[in-house]
């Protein structure tokens, strides 16, 4: 069987709607990966519709805030405070937010890239 | 009075460990290796226990917890560091959240290698493990222990 | 309105084999809420990609989790395999479909036999474990370990299986399917197991989706969602139907990774039957350059495998989302409303793998 895996270049101001019009067409939320780059995060957000899996990719400065995606799907809480907890990255409103103390490891942000 | 070693009591913990080792102690208990047949019961009360069973390496949050465990446990016991995470820190030695074997928190009586340690070669180590016990329990009395 | 407390569950508690603990807030007997925390076997293995070089790191994804770990050193593999355009022989995609089929089944007959033993149910506990040993020495015969197999490499397998190996196989499979009936009988028919796992747990179709629930999980609300139907490995040759069940509660869950113990031995069967002579690996050469999300079916569920290179031999970053961190959202929605007897058996039907998800 074939099936769509494709990634999606999104703008942050773009990313709510864009998750918003996923949530009204029932996609199911699939993945929250975020990845160090110089400077910043890429962060891909994955959802899944049938065997269609869609990817949208944000990229973010360091000190840029990423409004959570828990008000539109609740069960991203664990990945979001996984994100934040490993990589630093801005997410504000997370529900429930963990505070970093997700996984409670003695590094601060060991994924960050460090000069 | 008779000796500890003929019906011991096993506690198991998880370290941090990847399940195979785990999944392996728990393998001992069922009918093809059936530890019971040396008089040894799983309980998950470390009052209880004269023998611990530790897989995985440790890391800052089951330290505490593995010490804990480690004080409760009435004299004489014995530690059995199952798996080569559990001797060393094995291939998670260089992650940043493993501090490496159960010996930095611990002291450890046996050590068994093996990834995933095979379930005869906990066997094996647990019996060694019962004749370090008797000894233990025998230098106990002489230095006016009671048990 | 009646008192609110809170009651600790775990890190260690007697049915749990692995550390996780969850804050419990009740109502008299009944969960109105509950809260998860993990961190307890976190180790950081995403991080040690960048220490070891992409051909050493399947080592280390099949020690993710010793319950699936040939499924981990699969997807690890199609991943890097993909971003490096890297056609693997037939041959090849035959045995990893056998030896993950072969790990399906182990998985899901330790997971009946630890739900046996949440409900007190000793003497099944003990049967399904004992019959879980023969596909353990299957393991062990054709691969050389019991639970972590090694068999993955980037551009194939690293053993083969010859004509005796798979006889082995096909007998064993047979003899198991016969002693797994009377076992199969009493989960689904047993008084005692039907009312412990009746009604309990319901999780509905919509709410599944929407709460991003994946695997037996997903298929016991009803929705027919199985990503061996997208044809990876030999899946595509072979005839693959997601095994789904409308019950939505834990006797739905435990009625859908029943039948696909069945499928399993019927896919072994086929994949024997179809396996082209040839070689099981290619050589590699080069390093990855690029980005791909792979999706396997475990076990337990979809998960997610993604990779980055950047054209040295090691990776930027690797990442894996396991059926578990999925699993656990919809878990708690569960939790609501169920009375704290249920709670150990609850948390059991979703097969949690605690150290798949702390990685």
């Amino acid at each position: 069987m074939e099936a769509k895996n494709e990634i999606r270049k999104i703008s942050l101001n773009d990313f709510y709607p864009a998750v918003l019009a996923m949530k009204a067409e029932n996609w199911r939320p699939v993945q929250i990966c975020a990845v160090s780059v110089p400077g910043g995060y890429e962060m891909s957000y994955s959802f899944s519709k049938n065997y269609d899996m869609v990817t949208l990719r944000l990229e973010v400065d360091e000190e840029q805030e990423i409004a959570s995606i828990t008000h539109i799907y609740p069960c991203a809480y664990i990945q979001e405070n996984e994100a934040e907890e490993l990589f630093g990255v801005k997410i504000s409103h997370i529900e429930p937010d963990y505070h970093d103390k997700l996984y409670r490891i003695d590094e601060t942000t060991p994924f960050k890239v460090k000069e | 009075m008779s000796k500890v070693s003929k019906s011991p009591w096993l506690l198991h913990y998880d370290a941090s460990s990847c399940n195979g080792c785990d999944i392996e102690v728990l393998d001992c208990l069922t009918p093809k290796y059936d530890i019971e047949r040396f008089g040894i019961i799983n309980t998950g009360d470390p009052f209880q226990a004269d023998i611990l069973l530790i897989t995985g390496g440790v890391n800052s949050q089951t330290e505490s917890v593995v010490k804990q465990i480690y004080s409760q446990m009435p004299e004489p016991k014995v530690v059995v560091a199952v798996g080569i995470c559990a001797c060393t820190g094995g291939v998670f030695k260089e992650c940043y959240n493993i501090k490496g074997g159960i010996d930095t928190v611990i002291p450890v009586d046996v050590y068994v290698p093996g990834c995933a340690a095979r379930p005869e070669s906990i066997i094996d180590g647990v019996v060694k493990a019962l004749q370090i016990l008797d000894e233990k329990q025998t230098a106990l009395r002489q230095n006016g222990g009671d048990s | 309105m009646a008192k609110r407390s809170i009651v600790p569950f775990g890190p260690q508690h007697p049915v749990l084999p692995e550390p996780v603990h969850l804050d419990l807030v009740l109502e008299d007997e009944t969960v109105v809420g509950a809260i998860p925390s993990i961190g307890y076997v976190h180790r950081g293995l995403e991080k040690l990609v960048e220490k070891r070089d992409f051909k050493q790191y399947v080592y280390i994804a099949e020690r993710i989790c010793g319950i699936c770990s040939c499924g981990h050193g699969l997807g690890y593999c199609m991943a890097v395999e993909n971003v490096m355009g890297i056609e693997v022989p037939d041959r090849a995609k035959y045995l990893r479909t056998i030896w993950i089929e072969m790990s399906r089944v182990h998985s899901h007959l330790l997971w009946l036999g630890l739900l046996a033993d949440a409900m007190g149910f000793e003497s099944l506990f003990m049967e399904s474990w004992r019959l879980r040993e023969k596909i353990l020495d299957m393991f062990d015969e054709t691969t050389g370990g019991r639970i972590i197999h090694s068999v993955n490499q980037v551009g194939g397998v690293q053993k083969d299986m010859d004509s005796t190996m798979l006889n082995d196989v096909l007998r064993a499979v047979e003899d198991l399917q016969k002693e797994l009936k009377p076992v199969i009988d009493t989960f689904l028919q047993d008084y005692t197991v039907q009312s412990r796992l009746k009604g309990t747990g319901i999780l509905k179709r919509d709410d599944a989706i929407a709460m991003g629930a994946v695997g037996p999980m997903l298929r016991a609300s009803g929705e027919p969602y199985d990503v061996r139907m997208l044809g990876y490995a030999a899946y595509g040759d072979l005839s693959v139907e997601p095994v789904i069940s409308t019950g939505c509660d834990s006797y739905a869950r435990c009625e859908v990774r029943l039948k696909e113990l069945l499928q399993s031995f019927d896919l072994i069967r086929e994949a024997i039957g179809k396996i082209p002579e040839g070689p099981v690996s290619v050589p590699v050469k080069g390093n990855p350059s690029g980005e791909y999300f792979v999706r396997i079916e475990q076990p337990r569920g979809e998960a997610i495998y993604y990779i980055k290179g950047n054209g040295t031999k090691y990776l930027d970053r690797f990442r894996l989302r396991t059926p578990t961190t999925s699993n656990i959202p919809p878990m708690v929605e569960m939790l609501k409303g169920c009375q704290l007897a249920d709670v150990p058996i609850l948390i059991l039907t979703i097969d949690p793998c605690v150290s798949c998800t702390e990685r």
